[in-house]
């Protein structure tokens, strides 16, 4: 079933890769249930996904399936892979090996051109919002996978065309009332200070009502008020739209608080996977990674 | 490619709709009637021309982030392919003769932009001077492009549509006034339309606009193609309008990177920039040659002042890069907002 | 050997030779893109203004030492200035502004050359006796294997400063990675100030070489418009690659002149650089040495 591996030649940091064992979860005991669930009803399913640039593993053999309705995030320390595996699954590297399942499709290597019509969204860690637009028009942007009148009635202003720019005009006037952009709407959205440009992309994701929205650091270089925000925007979207959303997030609090469930990371290899609480409790999460969680938390205390 | 510095934002539709009718009225109306010939031939048709050719450069420049140093070329094959048109297939009326000028010019865009599928950035640019070289040889050496004329030279057609003669300065005016305002309508309702949206968004990340489902590489030819279709009605305007008298030379690297620098100055991403720009490049030398012939007196003589106004051109392009990027335009803007506040 | 083998042998070289002066302009423009990101256009108009500066001064009756010693100082201030008067304010800006301000900058020191100097036409004369030498039935041009020499003499200058002088691993260092190179306490602008006198520099030799071969005239400046199918081709920051694709110009455009040209008419010298180099990119869209960029997201 799962494409056998091309042999690594060199791990990360030239180490030797890790021994299969010691990367396997399965050995684990996880209460939560295994990655390999029942394929129907899950919007995102990963098998057996590998990349490497060249000599260098970002990530190898990673599973992880999220249903409709869930939050999981994934974690793990700088370099993990966890960006990788975003930018694998939305089809801007392509991998060595593994498959990519986005509902009833299989991929092994996912059309990026195709994401939007598949019902896919992302947002991306360094920002990639268009700066010279306006938010309103970043987050119109959104929809454009959905835009059927050509561009002669674009131009012409025929019945069709307009019915159907005044219906997306009228999708992003609400997801920027929920966003709380309202007074910035018409600001080109590179003036933006920094937590107001994520929430655009934010909303230029959410437009299209998708079905799996993957949010790459979302809450990066945020204030503690902004984070709680951003966490009330996430949960919100799931509630709207049922959508799956994958996170990938440094803050842990915020991934106890919001996710369902939570894939680790580690040099490229999962090592965990469950509900938050079991992944606080793995003892192999806690050697390669929560140990650093602690120092967040007595600084958040702080 | 890294983003062209930011657009200036719009202002006010409502101020934008005034001005814009203001405008019209100005010069449809007052203008044909108090203007001279001087005035149409020397400064009015062929700012139209130029605004008309930079206002097509910066949909694909400005707003798509292409950059094309080749415009002339476009220009040349508007111009050559109308006055083919009109010559060999002469029960067409003027006018169908430019518009498939036009069309001719946005088929070669349309080859000119394959090119930007894979390149990016200067190497795109590169691509572009193959177009400008490969049609300045063209037009030299294929004889029937210029109807067997020694080193290419053709004289355009009388300016009669529809058994009414535009043919005197005025006339030639109206008639590029008319063409001009057509077109930018056009491209005001493109620029606001959503696929006016795709071509930003190309320019500013190709990437997000790829996964958010643009399709870049038909936008891509789409910007080549609208793009080239303007620049070449400009260039049957600048031939049949105003020097009637064409050769391949006025259309070379020069004329090519003067629309570039019209669309700098005047504002790349910006409508009014294309006029702004146009304006002030129409009337530099003009500018020019007063101050000098005041300054240097008999001195100043026709070399000077070609050499001369490279030096400024120049100096100014580096001024407004260096100052205000958004150029002319957010210049205007800025003004514009001053006298709001005072006035309120 | 057969007359049409040796006609064949001399269209080659001659063109390999006519390709290692256009690699001359393109090692200027390397300097420059590979310590600054800049592409510089005006390197053309500094050639011209060179090339003018020399010619001028000699016929003003300077001897050839002191005016060429004059000229490095004129294109040694040349440099600075432009980099601090546009570049340096320009400095965080994308790369395709600074393009455009370099435009900018070629068309004032166009018009400065000419104002200055004036507009004829003036012949250069290096002293070099241009009879073609007979190598084994083909004739090579004498000035072309000078010109060469010169520009081989130029690169092992460059690639010996580039290796063994601190300021020349300053550049290299600078040119891999900036902030790096700041972090090591690299002064960046008097490195780039460095940079644009060394260009100058080339575009001083390259200015004496192109003049005695076409004379000094404003089509000087125009040679810059050779330089970018050989930068396309050989990836605009390697030396190398300028000159392997120089080279590979060079001959192509010989060999179409002579072989491709009755075919399609004359004159196809000025755009079948360009179409293959652009033929060329659509195969391998960095060139054949550039660095092909990652792209983070």
């Amino acid at each position: 079933m799962q494409p056998a591996l091309r042999p690594v030649r060199l791990g990360p940091e030239g180490r030797r890769p890790l021994p299969r064992s010691a990367a396997r979860p399965a050995a684990l005991p996880v209460a939560g249930g295994s990655p390999h669930r029942d394929r129907a009803g899950l919007v995102l399913s990963i098998e057996g996904l590998s990349l490497a640039f060249g000599g260098t593993v970002a990530f190898a053999e990673i599973d992880l399936a999220v249903g409709a309705g869930e939050i999981h995030a994934v974690i793990g320390p700088n370099g993990a892979g966890k960006s990788s595996l975003i930018n694998a699954v939305t089809g801007l590297y392509a991998p060595q090996a593994g498959r990519v399942r986005i509902g009833a499709e299989a991929f092994a290597r996912v059309p990026a051109g195709r994401l939007a019509a598949l019902g896919v969204a992302r947002t991306f860690q360094n920002l990639a919002l268009f700066a010279g637009l306006s938010v309103r028009d970043n987050v119109l942007s959104g929809l454009a996978a959905a835009r059927r009148a050509g561009l002669g009635a674009q131009i012409l202003g025929l019945p069709a065309a307009r019915r159907e720019a005044l219906a997306h005009r009228d999708a992003a006037e609400a997801v920027i009332g929920r966003l709380g952009l309202g007074a910035v709407a018409d600001r080109p959205a590179g003036r933006l200070p920094y937590g107001l440009q994520k929430r655009v992309e934010l909303g230029r994701a959410l437009v299209a009502r998708p079905r799996l929205l993957l949010l790459d650091e979302p809450m990066a270089g945020m204030t503690a008020t902004e984070k709680a925000e951003m966490t009330g925007f996430i949960r919100a979207a799931r509630e709207t739209s049922g959508a799956a959303i994958v996170l990938i997030e440094h803050d842990i609090g915020v991934v106890m608080r919001l996710s369902d469930r939570v894939t680790v990371l580690d040099h490229g290899r999962r090592i965990a996977t469950g509900t938050p609480a079991q992944v606080q409790a793995d003892p192999a999460v806690i050697a390669a990674y929560l140990g650093l969680a602690d120092e967040d938390a007595d600084a958040e205390a702080a | 490619m890294d983003a062209l510095p930011l657009a200036a934002p719009r202002p006010r539709p409502s101020a934008g709709v005034l001005g814009l009718a203001a405008l019209l009225v100005l010069a449809y109306g007052i203008v044909p009637l108090t203007g001279t010939s001087y005035l149409f031939e020397a400064l009015l048709t062929p700012f139209l021309a130029l605004a008309l050719a930079g206002l097509g450069l910066n949909l694909l420049t400005g707003y798509a982030g292409l950059l094309s140093l080749g415009s002339a070329a476009f220009m040349a094959v508007g111009a050559y392919a109308a006055f083919n048109l009109s010559l060999r297939l002469p029960f067409l009326p003027l006018p169908a003769a430019i518009l498939l000028g036009g069309l001719v010019a946005a088929l070669a865009g349309l080859v000119a932009g394959l090119p930007a599928l894979r390149l990016r950035g200067f190497y795109l640019a590169v691509s572009t001077l193959a177009v400008q070289f490969f049609v300045a040889w063209a037009l030299n050496r294929i004889g029937w492009i210029s109807n067997d004329s020694p080193s290419g030279i053709i004289t355009a057609p009388g300016l009669v549509v529809a058994g009414l003669s535009f043919d005197d300065p005025r006339g030639r005016y109206l008639f590029s006034l008319s063409v001009v305002t057509l077109l930018t309508v056009l491209a005001w309702r493109l620029v606001a339309s959503p696929t006016g949206r795709n071509l930003v968004a190309i320019r500013d990340n190709e990437t997000a606009a790829r996964l958010v489902g643009v399709k870049v590489a038909r936008t891509k030819l789409l910007a080549f193609a609208v793009s080239s279709f303007v620049i070449g009605i400009a260039g049957a305007l600048w031939a049949f309008a105003y020097l009637r008298t064409v050769e391949p030379a006025g259309f070379n690297l020069d004329r090519s990177f003067q629309i570039l620098f019209i669309v700098i100055i005047g504002g790349l991403g910006t409508l009014r920039g294309a006029f702004l720009g146009a304006g002030f490049i129409a009337v530099l030398p003009l500018l020019l040659s007063r101050l000098g012939a005041a300054v240097l007196g008999d001195g100043f003589d026709s070399g000077t002042l070609e050499m001369v106004q490279r030096m400024v051109l120049g100096a100014l392009i580096v001024a407004v890069l260096i100052r205000e990027p958004a150029g002319l335009a957010a210049l205007l803007d800025r003004a514009g907002r001053r006298l709001g506040r005072r006035a309120a | 050997m057969s007359p049409d083998l040796a006609f064949l042998a001399e269209v080659v070289v001659g063109g390999l030779l006519s390709g290692v002066m256009y690699a001359l302009v393109a090692i200027g423009f390397v300097l420059i893109y590979k310590t600054s990101g800049v592409l510089n256009f005006a390197q053309g108009a500094m050639v011209l203004f060179a090339a003018l500066t020399f010619v001028s001064l000699t016929e003003r009756g300077l001897p050839f030492a002191a005016a060429l010693a004059a000229t490095l100082a004129v294109m040694v201030v040349v440099g600075l200035g432009v980099e601090r008067l546009v570049l340096r304010p320009l400095v965080n800006q994308p790369p395709i502004t600074l393009f455009m301000a370099t435009l900018g900058v070629a068309y004032v020191i166009e018009g400065a050359a000419q104002l200055a100097w004036g507009t004829q036409v003036h012949g250069l004369d290096l002293g070099i006796d241009d009879t073609p030498i007979d190598l084994g039935g083909v004739l090579v041009s004498r000035f072309d294997l000078f010109a060469a020499a010169v520009a081989g003499l130029m690169v092992a200058l460059l690639s010996a400063f580039f290796r063994y002088t601190r300021t020349g691993l300053a550049f290299r260092a600078v040119a891999d990675d900036p902030l790096a190179a700041l972090n090591t306490g690299l002064r960046l602008p008097r490195i780039w100030s460095a940079v644009w006198i060394a260009a100058g520099i080339v575009a001083l030799v390259a200015g004496l070489l192109w003049g005695a071969r076409l004379g000094v005239q404003f089509s000087l400046s125009l040679v810059v418009l050779k330089a970018l199918p050989v930068l396309v081709l050989g990836g605009f920051d390697s030396i190398a690659g300028a000159i392997v694709a120089g080279l590979i110009v060079g001959a192509v455009e010989k060999l179409s002149e002579v072989y491709l040209g009755p075919v399609i008419g004359g004159g196809i010298e000025g755009w079948i650089a360009y179409v293959a180099a652009l033929g060329f990119l659509l195969v391998r869209p960095s060139g054949l040495f550039g660095l092909r960029a990652v792209e983070r997201v």
